[in-house]
């Protein structure tokens, strides 16, 4: 059985899923918590995304390598600290390398650990499958997620403060809407992304049914 | 009000900065839990549990981890904590109310990763508190997050009930209430001073 699972090819699709169908905010609602809380600008929420994505790729790859040695009683604990170790580490680089954005993004880096995406993926993916597709499905994960923050980020700091990446986008007589920097803009703006996901799919769903239907008259 | 005092404090961790509404802590379990007030609310009171639990051993991890110069380890420490304390609830949950247990269901273990407790933990470290002030905090969080979660499962409840467009129906209409709970909340901001 070990074997056969080996067998299964690393398709482009093990990566894209990640980005897509599978997309950790928009699609399966995981982690939410950084999602909302630091995307008030595009850099801290690009910072966030790599931050996390760096966890999600060194963690599942090392509960993937020791997947045959971990109990299976204990194994939720030993996820949790593989992961803490991991965040401590980019505690103290991100620290090291941009003090301003620490600052920013304040005790969020540490609760990366409680971020559940990430221990759902070693829970799901990791512990079963082998080193490469993990690290690749990690990285499709990982991409989908600091995508999805991307996707707040700009819009909130777009309409928050008119800018993008701090670079003035609307000219001076724009009003900011400083309500989309703040929490319940967080919560809208998500929102409105998952009424807009939802409505291509519903589309995508119509159209489907109508082309079936087509055809069977067709016939 | 002093902005040290107790009652501050729990004020401050309950209504102003409240876990959920305005520092964006443990939606996971808002969003996943709050269909039912009846599953709603002892979910809410399991969490406050732990957040207490996990408030105290932080207390104590820091004074010794300060001891031993070892604070590098100390969110290690932290999870490893909460997570027993979230198997300690688990068993006792599942000992006297099994329907319970049943209804909780995986978001039960998921209390581990509730953004929320080890926020606790974090912010009460960062803000050094004391003893006191420590309790305080995490008794104020766990009722401003036992409130949140009470909040929007009665809104939900309702909203069930409404005729909503099949898009928004799920998750972006419990987010769009979220967001309008949390507006509510900001009127608070001034509470206190």
């Amino acid at each position: 059985m070990a074997a056969k699972r080996e067998q299964e090819p690393i398709t482009m699709d093990t990566f894209l899923s990640g980005i897509w169908r599978e997309n950790p905010v928009f699609v399966m609602l995981l982690g939410m918590c950084p999602v909302l809380a630091v995307t008030n600008t595009t850099e801290n929420a690009l910072a966030m995304g790599l931050a996390t994505t760096f966890v999600l790729v060194c963690s599942t790859g090392l509960v993937s390598i020791l997947r045959d040695f971990i109990p299976k009683e204990v194994r939720i604990a030993s996820y949790i600290v593989i992961i803490a170790s991991f965040v401590t580490v980019v505690d103290y680089a991100i620290q090291a390398i941009s003090l301003d954005i620490y600052n920013a993004l304040g005790a969020f880096i540490q609760l990366i650990v409680a971020n559940c995406m990430i221990l759902g993926r070693a829970e799901a993916f990791a512990s079963r499958k082998p080193l490469g597709k993990t690290l690749i499905d990690a990285l499709g994960v990982g991409a989908g997620f600091t995508l999805a923050l991307l996707c707040l980020g700009t819009v909130r700091e777009l309409l928050g403060a008119g800018e993008i990446l701090g670079i003035q986008v609307f000219a001076d007589s724009f009003e900011p809407w400083v309500i989309m920097l703040l929490p319940p803009g967080g919560f809208f703006v998500l929102a409105g992304w998952l009424l807009l996901f939802a409505w291509i799919k519903e589309r995508q769903n119509k159209r489907a049914a109508a082309g079936k239907e087509a055809t069977a008259d067709g016939r | 009000m002093d902005a040290d005092s107790l009652s501050y404090i729990f004020l401050n961790a309950a209504i102003i900065n409240n876990f959920v509404l305005a520092l964006f802590l443990g939606i996971c379990p808002i969003l996943g839990v709050s269909g039912k007030l009846g599953t709603a609310f002892p979910m809410g009171v399991a969490s406050a549990f732990v957040m207490l639990i996990a408030s105290l051993a932080a207390y104590g991890i820091n004074i010794v981890l300060g001891y031993f110069e070892l604070e590098f380890l100390s969110l290690i420490a932290y999870i490893a904590v909460i997570a027993s304390a979230v198997q300690l609830v688990e068993m006792v949950v599942k000992k006297f109310s099994p329907p319970l247990y049943r209804a909780l269901g995986i978001f039960l273990p998921l209390i581990t990763t509730n953004c929320a407790i080890l926020g606790v933990a974090l912010f009460q470290t960062s803000y050094e508190y004391d003893f006191l002030q420590s309790v305080t905090y995490s008794l104020g969080a766990g009722a401003g997050f036992i409130l949140a979660i009470v909040l929007m499962a009665g809104l939900r409840e309702q909203v069930d009930l409404a005729d909503v467009p099949s898009v928004a129906r799920g998750a972006a209409m419990s987010l769009m209430l979220a967001g309008v709970l949390s507006l509510a909340f900001m009127g608070f901001a001034g509470l206190g001073g």
